[in-house]
């Protein structure tokens, strides 16, 4: 195993583990550490990146089902009804600016992050 | 840990929105679905941190499947062994924060949420 593909499984590690925090797939890890430090091309390491995100959120929910964190029916019905949200995003992408699109989220991400602090500073412990 | 109480039964219609907009915005900003659906389970089906992280999780299992069979299947882009070899750390991090998930208050699952969506903006910001 050469530096980088040590450096890769790590950031691997870091996202699998992110993913179990927070309840996201790692793919936020899992894309640079494919690029950078394995040298696929961005979509190349976006598209292996969600294989892995399938099998650690598969690992990831069954863990939280044996805690007693799963809505089963509920996450099959946001999963199943996904693509057609999918389609209806690249058809929106194709037609605005990457640029705009970028600092939009960038902004909706703050107001979320915002709102949940405030959600978790006025809650009980 | 107790988990959280059982829950009643939740409008299609709700789900299906969260689904969709989970889709959209993974079409749009290349995001994945987690960084919508758990706060939005959270802020319209007032979700605990914990049941709203697992069910994201659960929900993903299904996005990602779809998507990844749509890029190996019609695009050959997915390199498998690769994909494979580097799940292994992934999945011992995965189990781990999972464990560790249960050991920490909600409210330091929102803000480590909160710090996550923080650190995307800012990196979208710098792009």
């Amino acid at each position: 195993m050469s530096g980088d593909e040590v450096l890769a499984a790590l950031i691997c590690m870091a996202g699998g583990f992110t993913g179990g925090i927070v309840g996201v797939g790692g793919g936020v890890l899992f894309v640079p550490a494919l690029t950078i430090f394995i040298g696929l091309t961005q979509v190349e390491g976006e598209s292996t990146s969600l294989l892995m995100i399938v099998i650690v959120a598969l690992i990831g929910a069954i863990r939280q089902n044996s805690y007693g964190n799963v809505n089963v029916r509920n996450a099959i019905i946001i999963g199943v009804l996904s693509p057609l949200g999918v389609l209806i995003g690249v058809a929106i992408a194709n037609h605005v600016s990457e640029r705009a699109l970028q600092l939009s989220f960038a902004a909706l991400a703050l107001f979320i992050a915002y709102r949940l602090i405030r959600r978790a500073m006025a809650a009980p412990a | 840990m107790p988990a959280d109480p059982a829950l009643p039964s939740h409008p299609v219609l709700k789900l299906a929105a969260i689904g969709t907009l989970a889709g959209a915005f993974s079409g749009l900003f290349g995001v994945g679905g987690g960084t919508v659906i758990v706060p939005l389970l959270i802020f319209w089906f007032g979700y605990g941190e914990r049941l709203a992280t697992g069910t994201s999780l659960a929900a993903i299992v299904l996005i990602g499947l779809l998507g990844a069979i749509a890029q190996g299947g019609i695009y050959g882009n997915v390199h498998v062994v690769t994909a494979l070899l580097l799940a292994v750390p992934a999945v011992i991090g995965v189990v781990i924060g999972t464990a560790v998930q249960q050991r920490i208050s909600q409210r330091m699952v929102s803000i480590l949420f909160a710090a996550l969506l923080i650190g995307i903006a800012i990196e979208l910001v710098l792009k």
